[in-house]
């Protein structure tokens, strides 16, 4: 009002500072009622809200200070969402003066137990020394497996990558470990497991074995003082009929470093946890987990509640499963691998070196046909060992009764023989129509550095990857076997006749009296006519 | 897509081809254009079809976008909070959801399947009266059948940053949330197969 000085005719403001021609005409022209009228407004913009405390002359004077601060862009549009945070600052700082409880973030506590997968050991100069006694680093090259793996597409994040990476070193310095290699991961429900094989050293594994045989040996003491004070019990009481069911013979596991358990696994449900050792694998537990199809909780001490049930606990489960995977997909390119020249290949030799002469055929080879991929590993009879073994030959305990029995069953069951080791995988037979293999190459843009890739598909999730004289097998999946149809749990057996059929438990319906007369009536007169015989007899004497 | 180069446009799919995917069992082969021949599998649909004039063969790409759809129907799910309905009726994205909160996002209740909910009614008065019209217009997953565990995996990674659900119904549906963030999605990497053994693997 009159600040900018009396207005020429032919500017556009001339005449408004007139009173009556001003813009604002609805404002109230006395300058006192004006100043009440501002005062009232003041005032109720200051009115205190009832629910919040706040009042609405405040709150406007932080957005404006706020977006004059700020100068946020398009700022008309997110008005609301700026108002929005300014209630939600006025909240959070009232509530200072009572000092929430310092919640530690599981994240914290997360990265705690990681910090000790990063700090350095104190004893590096005795580790240095070891390595150059072994001459092969033990460390397996996680990052550098997961780099190519990376290239087809497969495998975890960078940062997962290296907690592996670090927590495979720790587990090296703790275990005498002689080579150890990431074998892959297996989702669970709860949590999952990170898998790892490993080869010990030699003389631990004699160590464990001899602990091993010391408790069997004392079980074996155990049952039979047991066994002898039952049999002076049962001499008392009159014995129900015995069953004439014979569990069929147990058939022993193989020999740690052999076979099925040629490995060593070990196990943490993440990297940081610490590593537990998978018990060795028995056949039984093998043939029953062909049978069945669980999910892993992540728990090692979980029950396997299933039928038939399972001889053992969830980490006895998994230790099958990974074997089956290991038998069924781990596989090299062929020639890698040759059999030593002084072993024998009838007994299906069991160990095999690397062929210094091996020449990497080049990666389209290895793409295009199967014949160039071969398994290393061992494949699984029905059984449920790699090397078949006549279970009647080991009884030592046996009863005298089924001694021709046995013999006879002997002839039945025949040597099993599974492929032996080194076979192409072209000879896998594929199910249905789907073949065993399906190769890739990473890129068909670069071929010059495009590997090759083998997905199984009788175990998604297992994949192999090959380039140049590099190849490495890996498994990320839930731990199944792929069936087209579905998976049908095997039926009970029928109820097994509870007691052989004697004259004394058979049921028999009791004579009704008329056949009992009868029976009497026929009982006299054969008494009858014997005593007419007699009588005869006597008489004709 | 098979090169992620050159896209094309998937038709939706109708019921009755829902219907006859379902009966294709075994992997995809890989070529959109593979014929499974019907008459193997379903006698009946391929007698009908060839009456209707039409050869008694299913497109590798009609099943591709069946199992899409399917897969989107039963286990395509949200977390709650994340979309609204209005009173008049229509959903849409609510603008400020600022994520669970890591307690929530632990339990399978906060989260929703995004379909046409079912069995909203079948509530009993006590949870209708928790719950939100405007939030809780979903089926939420803790009533996905086996009861109980519920056919769903849910972990934290990253020491709680992140929460990921696995989906044990359709193996490879893997959703993934980070708490008290916008961030939320799933993605599908698989055989696009069901996973009809459930209720003998729990």
């Amino acid at each position: 009002e009159g600040g900018h000085g009396p207005y020429q005719p032919h500017e556009p403001g001339y005449g408004l500072d007139q009173p009556g021609y001003s813009p604002y005409e609805d404002e109230i022209p006395d300058a006192q009622a004006r100043m009440l009228a501002i005062k009232n407004a003041k005032a109720y913009l200051l009115k205190t809200s009832t629910k919040s405390g706040l009042n609405v002359y405040d709150h406007f004077a932080t957005i404006l200070t706020k977006i004059l601060d700020e100068q946020p862009a398009n700022t008309v549009d997110i008005i609301e969402t700026i108002s929005q945070d300014v209630k939600w600052a006025q909240f959070r700082k009232k509530m200072d003066t009572l000092r929430d409880e310092h919640l530690i973030p599981p994240t914290f506590e997360a990265a705690e137990k990681c910090k000790a997968l990063f700090i350095k050991e104190t004893g590096e100069e005795e580790h240095e020394e070891l390595d150059e006694e072994m001459g092969e680093p033990a460390l397996p090259n996680v990052m550098e497996t997961a780099f190519y793996f990376e290239q087809a597409g497969i495998g975890l994040s960078k940062d997962e990558c290296y907690y592996i990476f670090l927590a495979f070193k720790n587990l090296i310095s703790v275990q005498p470990i002689q080579t150890c290699r990431f074998w892959g991961k297996i989702l669970g429900l709860e949590m999952n497991y990170i898998i790892a094989e490993v080869q010990l050293r030699e003389g631990e594994e004699e160590e464990e074995r001899e602990e091993e045989e010391e408790e069997t040996v004392a079980e074996e003491e155990k049952e039979m003082g047991e066994g002898e004070e039952e049999e002076e019990q049962k001499e008392k009481e009159p014995e129900p009929p015995k069953s004439t069911y014979k569990p069929p013979p147990e058939i022993p596991k193989e020999a740690n470093g052999t076979g099925t358990n040629k490995y060593v696994y070990f196990v943490c449900n993440e990297p940081g946890k610490p590593w537990v050792k998978l018990p060795p694998v028995t056949p039984a537990q093998i043939v029953c987990a062909r049978q069945i199809k669980k999910f892993f909780t992540g728990r090692l001490d979980a029950p396997i509640v299933s039928f038939p049930p399972f001889p053992g606990n969830e980490a006895n489960y998994l230790r099958a499963q990974i074997a089956r995977i290991s038998a069924g997909t781990h596989v090299s390119p062929t020639g890698f691998y040759q059999f030593p020249e002084d072993e024998e290949e009838e007994e299906g030799g069991d160990t095999y070196e690397e062929n210094p002469e091996f020449e990497p055929p080049p990666v389209a080879e290895m793409v295009e046909s199967l014949a160039m991929w071969a398994h290393h590993v061992k494949g699984i009879l029905k059984q449920g060992r790699c090397v078949w073994i006549n279970p009647a030959q080991k009884s030592e305990e046996d009863e005298e009764e089924g001694e021709e029995e046995e013999e006879e069953e002997e002839e039945e069951r025949q040597e099993e023989t599974g492929q032996p080791l080194l076979t192409l995988i072209s000879e896998d037979e594929g199910m249905k129509n789907i073949p065993a293999w399906t190769a890739q190459a990473s890129t068909n843009l670069i071929p010059e550095y495009s590997i090759a890739i083998l997905q199984s598909n009788r175990w998604p999730g297992a994949y192999a990857f090959a380039s140049g004289r590099k190849f490495e097998n890996i498994y990320f999946g839930w731990g199944h076997k792929y069936s087209p149809e579905s998976h049908t749990p095997t039926l009970p057996p029928p109820a097994e006749a509870e007691f052989p059929s004697e004259p004394g438990i058979t049921e028999a319906a009791d004579p009704t009296v008329e056949e009992e007369l009868a029976f009497k009536a026929a009982q006299e007169e054969a008494l009858a006519e014997d005593e007419e015989e007699e009588e005869e007899e006597g008489e004709d004497d | 897509s098979l090169n992620c180069l050159d896209w094309s446009l998937l038709t939706p799919a109708t019921e009755e081809v829902l219907a006859l995917a379902e009966e294709v069992k075994g992997r995809f082969q890989g070529d959109p254009s593979f014929e499974y021949s019907l008459a193997e599998i379903n006698p009946e649909a391929a007698a009908r079809l060839v009456q209707s004039g039409k050869e008694p063969v299913m497109k590798e790409e009609a099943r591709l976008i069946a199992t899409i759809e399917q897969i989107d129907r039963a286990v395509g799910i949200v977390p709650r909070g994340a979309f609204v309905k209005t009173p008049l009726g229509s959903v849409h994205e609510n603008r400020h959801f600022e994520g669970l909160s890591l307690v929530e996002a632990k339990k399978l209740s906060s989260y929703f399947h995004f379909t046409e909910p079912t069995n909203l009614k079948n509530k009993t008065l006590l949870e209708k009266a928790d719950l939100d019209p405007s939030t809780d217009f979903l089926n939420s997953l803790e009533h996905d059948i086996p009861q109980g565990k519920g056919s769903w995996s849910i972990q934290l990674e990253k020491g709680g940053s992140v929460v990921v659900l696995r989906s044990l119904l359709w193996l490879g549906l893997t959703f993934y949330h980070v708490p008290m963030t916008k961030q939320f999605g799933y993605v599908y990497f698989g055989t696009g197969e069901k996973n009809l053994d459930l209720p003998f693997m729990l």
